[in-house]
């Protein structure tokens, strides 16, 4: 077989290869649109459920989930932040950073059942905050740490040392260097990361099971220590738990809770690429 | 040169860097006032090092280790707090590093970093620094736009301007000339010649015929050694040492 052939079948089975893992997302996205759509209607997702969630709307679950991914940002962005900014500036590094490091680098592998199973035993049951928002958060804040950390801290490292020599040589102190040189430089990348850290946090069941999330609530949540309903939850309720269920609900919750995540990866997309676009070293 | 001009007096300073290797042995020098003291010789010869050493940017890599003393005005820079110290002696890079602003926001950073808040004071800093520097007829109708809009050697010429609206009292120039062509040299090395009344310029020139040009005082560095240290005109036209006088007339470099 002559190398012109050879290319040929290689750079064909690659792209087969790569269109075949873009088909699963078409296929999926597709699925639950073309499914989903019919179910969506302004009742559908401004009014509460009814009948047993079998009709009516879903929007204490939208709400629920607003407040959780909110909640989570709360805690979550500024704490990874100053911690991205402490590794990626201040830490020397020795034993203690490594094991800080390590230590983030496995937060980010555990499974996410054993996050919700963390998060009952301590901010449920031993700080008694009760199956509230504020539990919910805290939890998932804990899971989204790593992702947040580890994107932030990249994102420092990615501005030029330069930069920071230029700024100390002027008369500048650390701090100064970070907040008025660093920082607004890897603030886009930092940006990036905390949306994809929220969009996990809005989008997983198992940390809010035990933490949060609500079977079925008759009305929003008043406070922080309310339980509250959430679309993954609620999907899940809807999907395994109750008998009878239209599928277009169903496919109309998996398709409103699709589309906040969607939403959210794209508008990280475009401040990424509107900041590289930008950005001149 | 009597004790009293000397702005900089370097005794017997050794540097090693983390690795082991020395990269200055046993340096005494005293850098007079308001006049250019080059510094020059091969690369690795510790020039830069030296520079570095002034305005304690050395502190930025881990366990450089340092002895003897360097006096500023008879203080000891180690004793003096880093930031002020650096106000006070002010550096250029061989390679342009404009901040990621705009021109404007670019000599206000300094100025900022110490506090300063009346935009017309900054404003006349700007305006006086840019012209010693010879780039303000050339960015005065766009001092908005981006640094990075400018040609390399306006952007040298922008670094040196930030440095003196600072108005240190040393300005230390690494190569500032090494990616320049010989129009942006030349501003470049007219504008110290205007501004050395006021300041202590210490320069590590991009060649030996750049050094000759603009020296007072001359110090040739060999493998972290000082070989010879004297006024411009003796070490370029009638150096003591033979390693100067190879090195001066092109027989190695």
């Amino acid at each position: 077989m002559s190398r012109q052939l050879t290319q040929r079948l290689v750079f064909t089975l690659i792209g087969l290869a790569t269109a075949m893992t873009a088909l699963p997302i078409v296929l999926v996205v597709g699925y639950i649109a073309v499914t989903g759509l019919p179910a969506i209607s302004a009742e559908f997702l401004a009014d509460m459920p009814r009948e047993g969630m079998r009709a009516g709307g879903i929007w204490p679950a939208i709400v629920g989930t607003l407040y959780l991914t909110l909640g989570t940002g709360l805690i979550a962005v500024p704490l990874g932040i100053a911690a991205a900014i402490y590794l990626a500036e201040y830490a020397k590094d020795n034993a203690f950073t490594r094991a800080i490091r390590i230590a983030i680098i496995n937060l980010a592998g555990i499974p996410s059942v054993v996050y919700g199973l963390f998060g009952l035993g301590l901010f449920v049951l031993f700080l008694q905050f009760g199956t509230s928002i504020l539990a919910g958060c805290l939890t998932l804040s804990i899971m989204t740490l790593p992702v947040i950390i580890s994107t932030a801290e990249e994102a420092l490292r990615a501005v030029p040392q330069s930069f920071r020599v230029v700024s100390v040589s002027l008369g500048g102190t650390k701090w100064q260097t970070i907040r008025r040189v660093v920082l607004p430089q890897a603030l886009p990348g930092i940006l990036t990361g905390v949306i994809l850290g929220l969009n996990r946090a809005a989008g997983e069941t198992a940390p809010i099971l035990f933490t949060a999330a609500a079977f079925f609530l008759p009305r929003l949540p008043a406070s922080v220590f309310d339980a509250t309903m959430a679309l993954p939850y609620h999907l899940f309720v809807i999907s395994t738990q109750v008998p009878g269920m239209p599928l277009k609900i169903q496919f109309g919750t998996a398709l409103v809770l699709l589309a906040f995540v969607l939403s959210m990866n794209v508008f990280a997309t475009i401040i990424r690429s509107r900041a590289r676009a930008r950005r001149q070293w | 040169m009597s004790a009293s001009s000397a702005k900089i007096v370097v005794e017997s300073l050794s540097v090693q860097y983390p690795d082991g290797t020395e990269s200055l042995r046993n340096i005494s020098l005293a850098i007079p006032a308001n006049q250019i003291t080059v510094l020059f010789g091969p690369a690795g010869g510790g020039k830069s090092t030296l520079l570095r050493a002034f305005n304690r940017l050395n502190d930025l890599t881990d366990n450089v280790r340092m002895t003897g003393r360097i006096l500023l005005d008879g203080a000891d820079v180690r004793a003096l707090d880093p930031v002020t110290l650096r106000r006070r002696v002010g550096m250029v890079f061989a390679q342009p590093v404009p901040l990621p602003m705009s021109i404007r926001q670019n000599v206000w950073y300094g100025l900022e970093l110490a506090g300063e808040r009346d935009t017309r004071r900054k404003d006349a800093a700007l305006e006086k620094s840019l012209r010693q520097a010879a780039l303000w007829e050339e960015v005065h109708d766009r001092l908005n736009a981006s640094a990075f809009t400018l040609s390399g050697g306006q952007q040298q010429r922008l670094c040196l301007a930030r440095v003196l609206a600072l108005e240190p009292e040393v300005v230390l120039l690494d190569e500032p000339a090494s990616g320049l062509d010989p129009i942006s040299t030349a501003k470049v090395e007219e504008s110290l010649q205007a501004i050395k009344q006021d300041y202590t310029i210490v320069i590590v020139p991009h060649s030996v015929q750049q050094g000759a040009r603009i020296a007072d005082m001359a110090a040739f560095f060999l493998q972290g050694e000082l070989v010879e240290y004297g006024p411009g005109r003796d070490i370029f036209v009638t150096p003591h040492n033979k390693r100067t006088e190879d090195y001066v007339t092109g027989r190695f470099g």
